[in-house]
């Protein structure tokens, strides 16, 4: 027997949250849309399979990293090591390799060198009690150091790895790049995991309100620890890949990949304060990003206007972000 | 209500390093009762609370449940004994729906790999239909904070709870829903479910609990079934204590005229305040927590949106646009929040006394003038009586006493005209306490207004010539003189028609 409901106020219509977040996901894609429509005028090339081909390829491998990099900024984390991670793993693995390993052990290794990065962050935050930003930037800089000395500060030359090795990264399978199928798998599982998994809801209630999660009898530290540790093996793995492809490990690899990460994630949702974000909408934000970019080449726009232009996307898409967010109880 | 006893407490200590919070309690719950506890702040309600939701270990005493002993050693395992606990602030997620907030502990413990958003609906909507009809599927952010405490309400229903602690729930509702939220409680206490029901609010306890138990100092004064025992005699019961420290004489003289006037001031919080200050005279602003006093001065002045009302400072109009015009009138105001929104922990004490008005610290080329800032900042503290080693210190290494001392001080730098102080001593000691309270009398003396906000009655009685009192918003009444005492300023925080005597 409910009660009378004119005895409480009205609740007003949802003002944030799953409305808000649908709205967004469903901005992107019109505005990545209106893009597509406005460039398939601006220039014969776009729509064109060679073109959409190298666009999904220019964000497939970072799009992995966003994928991480989203999770972590749900639980209320941020990884600023990522770039350096990356390089990392493929400096491990390519090491490895020209030392004698299998290239498969070599580049399980690499990753696992990645997760380590990704442990000893966890354990700063969780254990020691830095903040994701000082330990990240802190390990962002070590990781770095480390590639160096392990290429000795000149890229390794991966020439011969075996061809089964190299189709990972350059392969393609029914005309379309293997690369990408990897991208698409490892979104689907996460998007899916987020939505429908326990353990993965345990993400959103930690990154919304860490007490009221406490209360609930979730173990905090342990659900932080476990995705600091999962963004840097997708770093590990997007690492690998990137070997895969170029044949080659390059110390300087990956340099200030971390901030066009985040960009993408937090264009795609994600907020710096945790709680809210989806893998759907990582794959849009970096999608739209990537878009954009191949656009201005076709447009034969200059490449120093990149930054100004991705830069400004983001400005964009943080205030409408907060703007939208203001009324937050 | 049966007289089966569902919880039982002997003997129940605590203390905290010096501080007996709790001494010898005694407690029992019978089954299918409302059951009101109600003392002061620091009687130790919190505390006891916090022990039978297994927050805190007691140190020595016993709870029994059901007739049988039990160690609380944590919040999951009092809710698996059956005790659900509805924190006074709010514990829940904002970016996530009502739903899964309320099946979050649930989730928790859930071995299921994959969540059943369904049956998390449907358990939801179970709950929450006993209540309101909220819907389930909101996010919980959005809901105003009158449904995110009811949606809290509803988290301890899908425990299965049978003990349900209630810490001043209806702080945020408004009357309407206070009504709606006990016909919910009458009907889980028919469902079988006992309720400690933690309040202030007289007419809430006298209108809908069975038994109402006092606590005062730590200790446990008694236990009265409420049909048999009235508001006055259960407010004698709350405080019958000595006021023991010692305070300035108050106001010799007959007061002067209007320091401040404030008239029919209106805003979110409150409607229809007036009210004045006079010369000479420390004005108290009492009320229970939630009613709105902060809210009314920081309107009165600029820091707080008002909707209607004058006020006029020493006979002129004071309409202020923003605290910068107050503070340039003359008018200041010192938070209760003294860590966030009094002091810069981190700056020195000199540069913090400089802070209100540091163009009087600067030399003609807009550059700080240290030595300038030093003298007026020694000069200040000796007038608070800071004693500091350096007044380079930061702040964060002092007491909460001083660091209040310096707030005072900081407030004394511009020649104040009228100062608001919200808690002026709260978290300090004693003896700080007391020179805070000289000092305040000092400045009323020489002509400053004083007005005082302080939820301790012995501060408001020892300390003030004249108190107003807050309820919900509105002016209740005004106590002075012999009219002032504790019983007086209870009974019209709590709503209670009309104070016995009241003096013009």
């Amino acid at each position: 027997m409910a009660l009378d409901s004119a005895a409480f106020d009205a609740s007003p219509p949802a003002r944030r949250g799953r409305n808000v977040r649908s709205l967004r996901e469903a901005g992107l894609i019109a505005i990545i849309v209106v893009i597509f429509v406005a460039m398939t005028f601006a220039s014969p090339y776009f729509l064109t399979w060679a073109n959409m081909r190298a666009m999904l390829l220019s964000f497939a491998i970072d799009g992995i990293v966003v994928v991480g990099m989203t999770i972590l900024l749900i639980v209320g984390g941020i990884d600023l090591s990522v770039g350096s991670v990356v390089c990392l793993s493929m400096a491990v693995a390519g090491y490895l390799f020209l030392a004698g390993f299998n290239p498969w052990i070599a580049s399980l290794l690499g990753i696992g060198a990645a997760a380590l990065v990704g442990v000893c962050i966890a354990f700063c935050v969780t254990v020691v009690g830095l903040t994701y930003f000082i330990a990240s930037l802190a390990f962002m800089v070590i990781a770095r150091g480390a590639s160096m000395v392990i290429t000795q500060g000149t890229p390794l030359s991966l020439y011969s790895l075996p061809e089964s090795f190299k189709f990972v990264g350059q392969g393609v399978v029914g005309g379309v790049p293997f690369v990408i199928l990897i991208f698409v798998f490892v979104a689907i599982v996460f998007d899916v995991l987020m939505r429908r998994a326990v353990a993965f809801r345990r993400i959103f209630y930690t990154g919304s309100n860490e007490q009221a999660a406490a209360y609930s009898g979730i173990s905090v530290s342990k659900v932080k620890f476990a995705v600091t540790v999962l963004c840097s093996t997708m770093a590990g793995l997007a690492g690998v890949i990137y070997m895969a492809r170029f044949g080659a490990a390059t110390p300087t690899f990956g340099v200030g990949m971390e901030l066009n990460i985040i960009a993408a994630a937090v264009i795609g949702g994600a907020s710096l304060e945790g709680g809210v974000g989806s893998v759907l909408g990582a794959v849009l934000g970096i999608g739209l990003l990537s878009t954009v970019s191949s656009s201005l080449i076709l447009l034969n726009v200059s490449v120093y206007w990149q930054d100004m232009i991705r830069g400004f996307i983001l400005l964009g898409a943080v205030t409408i972000d907060y703007l939208l967010n203001r009324s937050r109880a | 209500m049966s007289d089966e006893i569902v919880l039982r407490i002997r003997g129940l200590s605590k203390s905290f390093g010096p501080v007996k919070a709790l001494t010898d309690v005694d407690f029992d719950l019978r089954r299918e009762e409302i059951h009101a506890l109600v003392g002061e702040n620091g009687a130790g309600k919190s505390t006891l609370m916090n022990i039978i939701d297994g927050i805190i270990r007691p140190d020595s005493g016993e709870i029994l449940i059901d007739g049988r002993p039990v160690t609380l050693s944590s919040p999951s395992q009092a809710q698996a004994l059956g005790i659900g606990f509805v924190h006074q602030e709010i514990a829940l997620c904002p970016d996530i729906s009502v739903a899964e907030n309320m099946m979050m502990a649930a989730t928790a413990l859930n071995p299921a790999l994959f969540m059943d958003y369904r049956a998390i609906r449907l358990k939801a909507e179970a709950a929450m239909g006993q209540l309101t009809p909220i819907p389930v599927g909101a996010i919980v952010g959005s809901l105003p904070i009158s449904q995110q405490q009811l949606v809290e309400i509803g988290k301890a229903l899908t425990l299965d709870c049978r003990i349900l602690i209630l810490d001043e729930p209806t702080a945020s509702l408004s009357e309407r829903e206070t009504v709606a939220l006990f016909a919910i409680m009458q009907r889980l206490k028919r469902q079988g479910i006992s309720i400690i029901y933690i309040s202030h609010r007289m007419a809430e306890i006298f209108g809908n609990c069975d038994r109402v138990t006092v606590l005062r100092d730590g200790r446990y004064v008694g236990t009265e079934d409420v049909a048999s025992t009235t508001p006055d005699r259960l407010v004698a019961r709350m405080v019958g204590r000595e006021l023991g420290a010692l305070f300035p004489p108050k106001m010799a003289g007959p007061p002067g005229p209007d320091v401040l006037t404030v008239n029919g001031l209106s805003g979110d919080r409150f409607t229809d305040v007036s009210f004045r200050v006079r010369r000479g005279e420390i004005l108290g602003m009492a009320g229970l927590v939630g009613a709105g006093r902060s809210e009314i001065v920081k309107a009165a002045c600029g820091l707080y949106p008002r909707s209607a009302g004058a006020v006029s400072l020493l006979g002129e109009d004071f309409p202020v646009g923003s605290y910068h015009d107050a503070v340039d009138k003359g008018v200041v105001y010192l938070s209760e929040n003294r860590k966030r929104e009094g002091v810069f922990l981190d700056l020195s004490i000199a540069a913090n006394i400089s802070a209100l008005d540091v163009g009087r610290v600067a030399t003609r080329f807009g550059l700080l003038d240290r030595r300038k800032e030093d003298s007026i900042a020694s000069e200040l503290a000796r007038r608070v009586r800071l004693k500091v080693a350096r007044l380079s210190n930061p702040v964060s290494t002092l007491s909460g006493g001083n660091q209040q001392k310096v707030a005072i001080a900081k407030m004394l730098s511009i020649s104040p005209r009228l100062i608001f102080l919200d808690e002026p001593t709260r978290g300090v000691d004693v003896g700080a306490k007391s020179e805070i309270h000289r000092i305040l009398r000092g400045l009323a003396e020489d002509g400053v207004g004083i007005v005082a906000i302080s939820s301790e009655f012995p501060e408001l009685i020892g300390l003030c010539d004249r108190v107003v009192v807050v309820h919900e918003g509105r002016i209740a009444g005004e106590v002075a003189g012999d009219a002032l005492t504790e019983e007086n300023l209870i009974r019209l925080a709590s709503g209670i028609a009309g104070p016995a005597r009241q003096a013009a």
